[in-house]
């Protein structure tokens, strides 16, 4: 008890003000919990493996996964994309200055991990995973910290042999012996210091880790939803019936501004379009983010706004004459990676041929 | 990056202006010509015809000439809103109850939109009955009215390098203090009868973030709660509508919104939100981990950067905030010199436990510079810290708990900006 020393004041206080229901049985209120719903729920695991279900995945795994699903914004190699969470490397910085805190660096337990990523990821699409999959994406992070060999496989098994290391880095609050004593002193009310000298002024702007790791999160969220990509099958490609060449097709899109368009077609597509807004603007006074700004992107060459850092894939799709029209952009909608291998663009695609040509839609009513 | 900074720049030097405009319109009226003022000798508009109607606006928001009055998210630090924090206009409020549509909001993956009839609160673990309540339910149970502040680890967290940001909305504004209505965790946990060896409560929200957290059972029964009320209606969507957890003194993160689970454990699940993150580095490399508790603090919310002394010399009101974990604020001191001298302010009430409490000291402001401070000191006696106090102990690379004295610099034509002082 002697770590909460104010406990007894908040009780204390507590009862003196008679303010807490005096409750001596059970109300009966409630329903006892099935097995089955607290199976869904109780999914935590503790550093000891309490919670851990049983199954196993390799690194080998690990590394296919963590591309598709992780590695939009941690990185091929578990390093962070711009300044998305790292979590490889800064192995003994903890006591220099900006420490860099990962997974290998920083995180006492395991566990941990694995109960994260379980749970809560990936971003936009989490408790998607499945637990052989957990394992494996796990693995492939250890080994991205150099713990452990590429032909490792984790499991239930040897889960509590792997060795974390700063699990001894914690201390638990120590700030009672710490601190409080040399923080309550007498206070000082008068001529308490000679001089008072400006040191440092709020001349510049910054921002802490927390913010910055939360702006990147932001930009990309909804963009990262692996399980929202098609089926490995092949689907009944989406492409409208009657495709255009790859062509300089300016005039197609010339032709496509005169019809009218479709103005449910657009509602839909603009619902649509805040899978995609985390990166792309539209609109008055839209510029280019994470992603290209989409003002009259029908007719645009592909990679044709000067000034974006485009893939070079993309910038070479360009420069071999792709140009966006219905055909294209469909396709490329449909899963943009098949189409432009190593495009920036990590959305998966859309499933359905009438989301495409909705957001087809959408993004013809912002031709000039 | 430039071009966001020199926005700011504009927008401040914008609302100095127009700050500036209004002191000037309220000096005419002071000194009124010979004429008198014409608000007063003529016949107003509004002295004349008839306002709205009682049903013009069902549930009211503030009037139009208080819409800078609003959470702020300084937005070069987070450019979108899912997993973010934003700022309780603190400079701008008075009193100590925050009103909930200005409360500062902290989302990691975003405010989720849940129906009451869709909520579900679950107890297992090591308990007798394991045990599952819908939101009728818990309104069944005996109810409780509690006001406590909120105070995100992180507030005041980018100041640790240095003065940073200018105004308190933005260097202490991740707080809030509201009067909650709902059940204590005791009542709750009795009603399913936590077993022996039941030692922590680890409790987790519905949205994906989870967000789980191991609290101590000796914590758990002393005083939290779950929350359905805030200041007397229903908790917004952004603060975890329909049900949040409050764990009161204690740092915001453990705070669950949308709370739908509570498991008995016999350890801590060292989940990702108490080892990696919510663990303060020192200087050694070392990290401390289960710094709960939020120690004490104040803040001289005005006058400061966003509310500059637009009157000139004479009368003025110097106010602030200041609370403190580990129980009620006993006294505060402020000094107009950078900490050479002090005076006792005046406690707008008796200080509450982990609550909030106002404080205004009165000044004659001869003209000249001041260097703002305020010093809170709660009932343990615990004196809040100077920066250099901290960082002696704590090294910079710390995110967490900085309870540190803030600085104004109040230059003579009244404006005021955050420094650092030897």
């Amino acid at each position: 008890m002697s770590k909460y020393p104010n406990l007894l004041i908040g009780a204390a206080l507590a009862a003196g003000l008679g303010a807490t229901p005096a409750l001596a049985e059970k109300l009966g209120l409630g329903r006892p919990a099935l097995p089955d719903e607290i199976a869904a729920w109780n999914l935590d695991v503790s550093p000891d493996g309490t919670g851990l279900p049983a199954g196993s995945g390799s690194v080998e795994d690990g590394e296919t996964l963590f591309s598709d699903y992780c590695a939009v914004c941690h990185g091929e190699f578990a390093e962070g994309v711009d300044n998305w969470p790292k979590l490889s490397g800064g192995e003994d910085t903890l006591d220099h200055e900006d420490p860099l805190k990962t997974v290998g660096s920083y995180w006492p337990y395991l566990s941990t991990a694995w109960d994260y990523i379980h749970r809560s990821m990936p971003f936009g699409n989490a408790q998607s995973l499945e637990v052989d999959e957990v394992y494996a994406v796990v693995a492939y992070i250890l080994y991205s910290n150099d713990m452990v060999e590429d032909d490792f496989v984790l499991s239930n098994e040897n889960f509590l042999d792997v060795e974390m290391t700063n699990t001894n880095g914690f201390i638990v609050d120590d700030r009672a012996e710490t601190e409080y004593a040399q923080f309550s002193q007498e206070v000082c009310m008068a001529d308490c210091k000679d001089t008072v000298e400006i040191t440092m002024r709020a001349a510049v702007l910054d921002v802490t880790p927390e913010e910055t790791r939360a702006r990147q999160i932001q930009e990309m969220v909804e963009a990262t939803n692996p399980r929202a990509r098609p089926a490995a099958t092949p689907e009944t490609p989406a492409t409208p019936a009657a495709p255009v060449a790859l062509e300089p097709a300016a005039p197609a899109a010339v032709v496509e501004e005169t019809v009218a368009l479709d103005p449910e077609l657009v509602a839909k597509g603009e619902k649509l379009f805040k899978k995609c807004k985390a990166c792309h603007q539209v609109g008055d006074g839209a510029t280019n983010r994470t992603g290209p700004h989409l003002n009259d992107v029908m007719g645009r060459a592909a990679g044709g706004i000067e000034g974006f850092r485009y893939s070079k894939p993309m910038i070479a799709a360009g420069e071999d004459g792709l140009l966006w029209d219905e055909a294209s952009l469909a396709e490329f909608l449909t899963k943009p990676r098949a189409m432009i291998k190593g495009t920036k663009m990590s959305f998966a695609g859309f499933k359905k041929e009438k989301d495409i040509n909705a957001m087809i839609e959408y993004l013809k009513s912002f031709a000039q | 990056m430039a071009t966001k900074k020199r926005e700011v720049e504009t927008s401040r030097r914008g609302f100095l202006t127009s700050a500036l405009a209004a002191g000037g319109a309220v000096a005419t009226a002071g000194a009124a010509n010979a004429a008198g003022d014409p608000l007063i000798t003529e016949v107003q508009e509004w002295a004349s015809g008839l306002g709205d109607g009682v049903d013009a606006t069902p549930y009211g928001m503030p009037i139009r000439f208080e819409t800078d009055v609003v959470r702020r998210n300084v937005d070069w630090l987070t450019a979108d809103t899912i997993s973010s924090i934003n700022f309780t206009p603190i400079h701008a409020l008075d009193g100590t109850i925050t009103p909930q549509g200005c409360a500062f909001e902290r989302h990691h993956s975003g405010a989720i939109e849940m129906r009451k009839q869709d909520y579900r609160l679950m107890i297992n673990g090591l308990v007798d009955t394991p045990l599952v309540f819908t939101y009728e339910d818990l309104e069944r149970f005996p109810r409780v009215t509690r006001t406590f502040f909120l105070e995100c680890a992180a507030n005041t967290g980018m100041e640790w390098a240095g003065a940073q940001l200018n105004g308190s909305q933005f260097t202490h504004g991740m707080i809030h203090n509201m009067e909650y209505t709902g059940v204590t965790l005791r009542t709750l946990l009795d009603e399913a009868g936590i077993k022996p060896e039941g030692k922590w409560l680890y409790v987790e929200g519905a949205d994906a973030s989870s967000n789980g957290r191991s609290i101590p059972m000796e914590k758990a029964l002393d005083d939290c709660m779950i929350a359905f009320k805030a200041n007397g209606e229903a908790l917004r969507k952004e603060h975890g509508y329909p049900v949040r957890l409050v764990v009161p003194g204690w740092e915001g993160n453990l705070w669950v919104k949308w709370l739908r689970r509570m498991e008995v454990t016999d350890q801590p699940v060292e989940s990702r939100e108490e080892t990696s993150k919510y663990t303060d580095t020192l200087d050694d490399g070392t990290s401390r981990k289960w710094t709960w508790v939020m120690d004490a603090k104040s803040v001289i919310t005005s006058p400061s950067p966003q509310m500059p002394i637009k009157h000139g010399k004479g009368p003025l009101v110097v106010t602030g905030l200041a609370w403190s974990g580990r129980g009620a604020i006993e006294r505060v001191d402020v000094s107009l010199d950078g900490g050479k001298n002090w005076q006792a302010a005046r406690l707008a009430a008796p200080g509450q436990d982990m609550a909030m409490t106002r404080f205004y000291l009165d000044v004659d402001w001869d003209g000249s510079e001041m260097f703002l401070q305020s010093r809170a000191v709660d009932k343990t006696g615990y004196v809040q810290p100077t920066k250099t106090q901290l960082r002696d102990v704590r090294g910079l690379n710390s995110i967490y708990h900085n309870n540190c004295i803030q600085t104004w610099w109040v230059k003579a034509n009244g404006e005021a900006e955050n420094v650092e002082v030897s």
